[in-house]
């Protein structure tokens, strides 16, 4: 085991102000399993899963209430035990509407029989493991929701070498993962050890940013006794050190084509928290049902980390903080630079809910765009090395091609343009609607194609 | 408010990202005028009541005919006078102009600027080329004697370079009579001597309001790269290309050229590297495009000056101009190569 800082220079990026002093010294609280939960089908990249229970059935916690709904999807649990009051059509976090479940808590918390515990870990065949990663329900929890299980199954023609485990926390205002790291080095380290043994990977990188000192220290501790090449990695704190294809590169110098998947260069990256989830499914026998999130923004009477049942409305998480002590104009579940806007506070937590941030009228102003000066800043910041500037004024013009030529579906969404943007357009809105209009387009030419053939 | 009535409260939804550096183009504008006001200070010492005057008429004309324009084509008239292009627009005008220049032409010039180079194209972000530029090509083309007549304003006995006392009203500047003597086969009329190189650093010499003196542009220059609003890209390659090319050009033939830093210094190319060739609007996006845009306009300004042997002797507005027309092409040509795209082979 070594410490070394990241051996590469990732393009662009940017240095907001990361405000993470707010919740960062705030030790993991748990939040008694709240009143009512709302627990969505679609938690995960991939097809929603399938409700499993219907109105007025009693579950326990930890009893599977969805099941994955295609190969990319995944299963999902009840968060706490009492009876299902409604299975209908609720927004998640993203605006899109998915079937979700309400459970009603009988107030008992009583959980299933946890399944077998298996310290035998190291003893069993891959597909055993990831058969039980895939009946816990994981997804990647950093925010993007892949499914563990049809990560940890690449097809025989790939290899992973490495293993990059991700404790960036690049975005701002989050500390889930920080304090995790801190106080829970050791799951950690275990769960990283088993996905290793799934995956036979013959390297592990662990990448911590440099504003997290304890956390490394905590890291560094837990994997002293660690055989073979195992390194961490200091990252330098700018964002987005977090990307997928931006963190691989950081570590090891390859470049995720365009278009492909970390396994394409023989790299796998899982979040901290995916990992503790990995080991609590393997070693403990139970299923993902609970996770950190920073509840946080000046607004916030008490920001902290709070380990929530997946599924607590935002209103009664933010009301378990002490609620606002100031307007906000801006709820924010993620992270500042990535997070979707809420309306309201109706929707509930998710696997993938890292953050809940309440913005003050004066950090959230309304303000209109100017047309590009073509400063170049967008440029120099996009760590995918487009041009956001050209890409933003073809997608005005509504020119598809255009914009699919100049790579738009390589834009990570990361916002980096679009923070750094004097003009203030809204570059990533942009990205986003020209995205899905391309990616309607090529289903549709597809779809068209196999009506002629 | 409590957390009980939170299920009511509606918030503002947008897209990523929720935060912003705060940079804006008001800002970045007012941070130019702050960079120029060391030579704004040093026309007003070397030119006096003339430099306040035209100053003060561009200024106004601009902000006029753009609040005109953008009435006239019923577009928002407050938001694009609150971005404080216009105001920058006038001044960097009115830093082009001879300080002999009439009023009227000024304001000719600075309608032309705003109206034709700027407003007809959309206003600011859509103008291809430079609208202060514009102006004074406009008027160097409309009013060549006037635009190019110097007179020696309140200094008249600081003028004698070498023992060479200069004509009150044509040829003052120092290119000028440069390129007079060598056209006419004289010896060359200015010895950059220590004395001469301090006199013309400080901007004791003939010229427009805004470029004589490289100092004051250079503290300028300094602040905008300070404050990020200007990469290092451009002035250095641009004053870099001059330099080599005019000093392959003194070596080849020290008797009837002029040193790097007679280049330097003089024909505005300061006020050139430091705040028109830095342009936004009409300069490239990437780093490799800002690098291959100030080549081109040392070339430019170096073949204009030295090769050619037309009517203008300081090159560096038109070779700025000429260099707007490509950025498009530069554009196109200097796009990064995509992450994760396979380098060719």
């Amino acid at each position: 085991m070594k410490t070394i800082t990241a051996p590469y220079r990732i393009e662009g990026g940017v240095h907001p102000a990361y405000r993470k002093e707010l919740a960062r010294e705030r030790a993991i609280l748990a939040m008694p399993p709240p009143g009512l939960v709302r627990i969505s089908m679609a938690q995960h990249l991939g097809a929603p899963a399938k409700p499993l229970v219907k109105k007025g059935d009693t579950v326990l916690r930890g009893q599977r209430i969805g099941e994955p709904g295609g190969f990319v999807s995944a299963a999902a649990h009840a968060s706490v035990s009492g009876t299902v009051q409604a299975v209908g059509p609720a927004p998640t976090a993203s605006g899109a509407l998915a079937m979700a479940v309400d459970i009603e808590s009988d107030g008992n918390d009583t959980s299933l029989e946890p399944g077998p515990r298996h310290d035998n870990w190291a003893e069993l065949d891959a597909k055993t493991l990831i058969g039980l990663v895939a009946d816990a329900g994981i997804v990647g929890m950093g925010g993007a929701g892949f499914p563990t299980h049809v990560k940890l199954s690449p097809p025989p023609d790939k290899t992973i070498d490495t293993l990059i485990v991700n404790g960036a926390e690049c975005e701002p205002f989050l500390t889930a993962d920080d304090r995790l790291m801190r106080e829970q080095a050791d799951g950690i380290w275990t769960g990283i050890s088993i996905l290793r043994h799934i995956l036979g990977a013959r390297s592990v990188r662990v990448a911590i940013e440099d504003n997290k000192p304890e956390a490394l220290k905590a890291m560094e501790r837990a994997m002293a006794g660690a055989e073979g090449d195992v390194t961490l990695i200091v990252l330098p704190a700018s964002y987005p050190q977090g990307a997928e294809k931006q963190q691989i590169y950081g570590i090891t110098g390859r470049e995720t084509p365009s278009g492909g998947l970390p396994m394409d260069v023989g790299c796998l990256v899982e979040n901290v928290g995916t990992c503790l989830a990995v080991r609590d499914a393997i070693v403990n026998g139970r299923p993902l049902t609970e996770r950190v999130t920073t509840v946080t923004g000046d607004p916030v009477a008490e920001p902290g980390n709070i380990l929530n049942r997946i599924g607590t409305l935002y209103s009664d998480l933010i009301a378990f903080c002490g609620g606002l002590r100031s307007p906000a104009t801006k709820i924010v579940s993620g992270g500042p630079m990535m997070g979707f806007a809420q309306g309201s506070l109706e929707s509930a937590t998710a696997k993938t809910t890292s953050g809940l941030l309440a913005l003050a009228p004066d950090q959230a102003p309304v303000y209109e765009s100017l047309p590009c000066i073509a400063c170049g800043r967008c440029v120099r910041a996009c760590p995918m090395t487009l041009l956001p500037c050209e890409l933003s004024q073809a997608l005005e013009a509504e020119d598809y091609e255009l914009a699919d030529a100049f790579h738009v579906m390589d834009c990570i969404e990361c916002g980096c343009c679009a923070f750094v943007c004097p003009a203030r357009r809204p570059l990533v809105q942009h990205m986003r609607g020209g995205k899905a209009r391309i990616a309607l387009k090529r289903r549709e030419a597809m779809q068209n194609n196999k009506e002629k053939g | 408010m409590t957390a009980s009535d939170s299920h009511t409260t509606l918030y503002t939804v947008s897209s990523s990202p929720h935060a912003h550096s705060g940079a804006s183009v008001p800002c970045i504008m007012f941070d130019v005028l702050v960079a120029l006001t060391p030579a704004l200070l040093a026309a007003v010492y070397f030119f006096g009541f003339d430099a306040v005057r035209l100053v003060a008429v561009c200024v106004a004309s601009c902000v006029g005919a753009e609040a005109l324009c953008r009435k006239a084509m019923g577009r928002p008239v407050k938001a694009a006078l609150a971005d404080l292009s216009a105001v920058v627009t006038g001044l960097l005008l009115a830093f082009n102009l001879p300080p002999s220049l009439p009023s009227w032409m000024a304001v000719l010039g600075s309608v032309f600027a705003i109206g034709i180079a700027k407003q007809a194209f959309g206003g600011l972000g859509y103008n291809p080329f430079n609208p202060a530029l514009a102006g004074r090509a406009f008027l160097l083309i409309s009013f060549t004697g006037r635009m190019t007549a110097w007179h020696a304003a309140r200094l008249p006995e600081r003028w004698s370079f070498g023992g060479l006392t200069m004509d009150a009203l044509t040829s003052a500047t120092p290119l000028g009579m440069v390129k007079d003597a060598i056209k006419a086969g004289d010896p060359l009329p200015v010895a950059m001597d220590g004395a001469t190189t301090l006199r013309f650093l400080l901007g004791d010499m003939g010229g427009c309001l805004g470029e004589v003196s490289a100092l004051a542009l250079l503290l300028g220059g300094a602040y905008l790269l300070a404050r990020r609003c200007i990469s290092w890209h451009v002035p250095v390659c641009y004053l870099g290309t001059v330099a080599l090319f005019s000093g392959i050009h003194w070596a080849a033939n020290p008797a009837a050229a002029m040193p790097p830093h007679f280049h330097l210094l003089t024909g505005g190319l300061m006020l050139g590297a430091w705040f028109m060739a830095t342009d936004m609007v009409t300069t490239p996006v990437t780093n490799k495009g800002l690098v291959v845009f100030g080549i081109g306009c040392g070339v430019l300004t170096m073949t204009i000056r030295i090769v050619a042997g037309g009517a203008y002797p300081e090159g560096v507005s038109f070779a700025i101009l000429l260099m707007n027309a490509v950025v498009p092409l530069i554009n196109r040509a200097t796009r990064p190569r995509l992450f994760g795209q396979r380098r060719k082979a």
